[in-house]
């Protein structure tokens, strides 16, 4: 679905990635981990286009991504970030609904697929009509997602989607996204720095160090054969919180 | 929401309409009227008054514009073709109006006017000059009874009227004439030096000597001992194309030459000013004794002059307000979009904001005329700052994460300001926009001075007359307008505002 080709990006002179070569599978949940900095962020947004890559050349379904076709590209692709992005002064429903009203949707078509998505986020019919600062973290995220969901688009992009949330509530999330990922059978691109929730929720796991991909494959495969030693540090220092 | 909605489609219709209807009001009204223009002082206005009544008896259609401002409103205003006729004072005309190149006689004067179109048809009948006066007991303890005597007495406190403080034939030529040594010399509004001698916080001011104030406050003139003062007779002017047009009104304006001796200007000023009567009745009563024209006064009960006020106060603020709107919330996108254009932008509204009020009033005048117009600029002007800053902190507020969001759906530029920007800077634009029409209500008293109408008008004429009733009668008025304006404000807010970000400035 997308393809990099020696793709580098810099910011005031600082490398955030570092000539990065790298395909998604379509139809597979990719999930970008690493330390902080280490560029998995930096390479989502200019998947979705926020950032242009300084060099290199990035394609989207064959094509290069520019800037002239970037909107309409937008709309084939699903964005969700940590602090959700839903707009304060929409409801829920007027959050989910914006793009598609915007582009002339009868509201036949809208109804329908606003219930479709909120029986697949298992989110309240009654929640619809609030806005987001009356509705908790957990809520606003499943808003987040249907709203990405709204076009129905080929791609979902999600950065550290669960970030913000408590544990418990978190737990209960990751446990509905992996059912939606496998219900919607889409190509899913998510960022997170919990490998835990990698390793529950990918297909393939990238795992990236200082804008550089160390090793891509399976958690156990990572375990089995790390590339270098510090793919071995970076899972023992996420198993270390569990005890022994 | 279906509120939200109608708002936006009757919004831009509402102001539109009322920018047409202003266009329309702020036309020439006066087509075939005679317009007679007045300075803002009590004598000025009584001989528009009587001017007017004199027209008017000839069958012509006449309006009097009532206490317009100084000298130099008047004088541009009748130049302009404004106003048609007015009183003016000889010495006001060779010594500050045609200073630059001072006529040598009469003649030579109204050759002068002439050539500005302005005829000069001669003296109302009585002079009213320059003079210093002081509390009768107070040049008495101090030994003082000529303008030669102050030069012994330094310490003396001096407040005069702005306008002879500024003017080449007021204060700084008696001060350089006599070699006066006085420090402590301040301009005020000249009804206030009045009250200042009363009070004892000053010990001089200039009187005309027409004043009615002269006998009132117990006042004495000092001798002119060395003839300073110029000869200050009341002159009619008015535009020779008058002649042309409606002669008949010319007719009837001659009527008043010689019409007034200085002791009938003396009692009327003080039946105005100390009796309380107002001026277009005093005005009949001189016309109904000397000339036999009887005019019937239309005297407006108080009721109907607060409703006339505020309906003018309220078409000033609207129209400078919505128009202020219409042009400051574009300016402060574009402010927020181009960073540095917008430092440009932010500098020149604040700027804007220095210039006092008088002077930008009296600055519109040779473009926009008087009445309205200059006053409706110069609150447009104003309102600009507030509305501009904060719709542009509005959308420069906006936390960049949503601007990410709304760019990452796809929507295009246009729909992410209308649908995302906009709305969040919503709450901030319309604190600016409550802002401006607030100081906006303030200011609008000013317009007064250009002959706007408004609250304006019982104020200027409150302190004009020393009469705080009358004062109360605009400030009141004014206050509990710009209360109403504040709670109107924060109703639209609560209707146009959507639940989500309600309560907060800052999105």
């Amino acid at each position: 679905m997308f393809t990099l080709d020696r793709v580098s990006k810099r910011f005031q002179g600082a490398a955030a990635l570092d000539g990065i070569t790298l395909a998604f599978e379509s139809g597979r949940t990719s999930v970008l981990i690493g330390p902080s900095g280490c560029g998995k962020s930096t390479l989502l947004r200019l998947l979705i286009g926020l950032l242009l890559p300084d060099e290199g050349t990035l394609t989207f379904d064959g094509r290069p991504l520019a800037v002239a076709s970037m909107r309409g590209l937008r709309h084939r692709m699903g964005y969700v970030i940590q602090q959700g992005g839903l707009f304060p002064h929409l409801t829920a429903r007027d959050n989910i609904t914006l793009m598609a009203r915007h582009l002339g949707w009868r509201q036949e078509q809208i109804e329908p697929r606003l219930e479709v998505l909120a029986a697949l986020t298992h989110f309240p019919a009654d929640g619809l009509g609030r806005y987001p600062n009356e509705l908790s973290g957990g809520q606003n995220q499943r808003v987040a997602l249907m709203r990405a969901l709204m076009l129905d688009p080929e791609v979902l992009l999600l950065d550290e989607p669960l970030g913000a949330l408590d544990p418990m509530i978190r737990y209960e999330l990751q446990e509905d996204l992996k059912q939606i990922f496998a219900a919607l059978g889409k190509t899913v691109i998510l960022v997170t720095h919990d490998l835990a929730e990698a390793a529950f929720l990918g297909h393939t796991i990238i795992l990236m160090r200082e804008g550089r991909i160390l090793q891509i494959g399976r958690l156990a495969e990572m375990m089995d054969a790390p590339t270098e030693p510090f793919v071995e540090q970076f899972i023992r220092a996420q198993r270390n919180h569990f005890g022994p | 929401m279906n509120g939200r909605r109608a708002f936006r489609v009757v919004g831009p219709v509402l102001v539109v309409t009322l920018l047409v209807a202003a266009l329309f009001a702020g036309c020439d009204r006066s087509g075939g009227q005679v317009l007679i223009g007045s300075k803002k002082f009590t004598e000025s206005v009584i001989l528009g008054e009587v001017l007017a009544g004199l027209v008017s008896d000839a069958g012509v259609p006449v309006t009097h514009r009532r206490a317009l401002g100084g000298t130099r409103i008047l004088f541009n205003a009748l130049a302009s073709g404004e106003i048609h006729a007015y009183v003016e004072y000889s010495g006001t005309l060779t010594h500050e109006i045609l200073a630059g190149s001072r006529p040598a006689d009469e003649a030579a004067l109204r050759d002068r006017l002439a050539a500005s179109g302005i005829r000069l048809a001669g003296s109302i009948g009585f002079q009213n000059n320059y003079a210093l006066g002081m509390p009768e007991a107070r040049m008495a303890e101090l030994g003082i009874s000529s303008i030669s005597d102050l030069v012994d007495h330094p310490e003396l406190r001096f407040r005069f009227g702005n306008e002879f403080m500024d003017r080449v034939d007021g204060w700084p030529g008696l001060q350089a004439f006599y070699g006066l040594p006085q420090q402590d010399v301040r301009g005020v509004e000249h009804e206030l030096a009045y009250r200042g001698l009363a009070a004892g916080d000053a010990d001089l001011t200039e009187l005309y000597t027409t004043d009615a104030e002269i006998l009132h406050y117990g006042l004495r003139t000092l001798d002119d001992d060395r003839g300073y003062f110029t000869q200050y007779d009341a002159v009619l002017l008015y535009r020779i194309e008058l002649e042309r047009d409606t002669p008949e009104a010319v007719a009837a304006l001659k009527r008043g030459l010689g019409l007034i001796d200085p002791a009938r200007m003396i009692a009327m000023n003080a039946a105005v000013k100390i009796e309380g009567r107002a001026e277009a009745e005093i005005a009949a009563e001189l016309l109904r004794e000397r000339l036999d024209i009887d005019n019937e006064v239309s005297t407006e009960g108080r009721l109907g002059r607060l409703l006339r006020y505020t309906l003018e106060h309220a078409l000033l603020v609207g129209l400078s307000l919505s128009a202020a709107v219409l042009v400051a919330v574009p300016l402060g996108i574009l402010a927020a979009y181009r960073r540095q254009l917008g430092q440009i932008l932010l500098a020149v509204v604040g700027i804007l904001q220095t210039i006092p009020a008088l002077a930008l009033l009296v600055f519109m005048i040779p473009f926009l005329g008087i009445g309205a117009g200059p006053a409706l600029m110069a609150l447009f002007l104003y309102s600009l700052l507030p509305i501009v800053r904060n719709t542009h902190a509005g959308i420069t507020g906006i936390p960049i994460h949503l601007r990410e969001s709304a760019e990452a759906l796809g929507l295009p530029a246009g729909a992410r300001l209308r649908r995302i920007e906009l709305p969040l800077a919503l709450p901030t634009l319309l604190a600016g926009i409550k802002t401006a029409a607030v100081i906006n209500v303030g200011a609008a008293t000013l317009g007064a001075l250009v002959g706007a109408g408004g609250y304006g008008q019982p104020i200027l004429a409150g302190i004009r007359l020393d009469d705080t009733a009358l004062i109360l009668e605009g400030a009141v008025p004014a206050a509990l307008f710009a209360l109403g304006a504040q709670w109107l404000f924060e109703r639209v807010e609560q209707w146009v505002v959507p639940r989500g970000i309600r309560g907060q400035v800052k999105p």
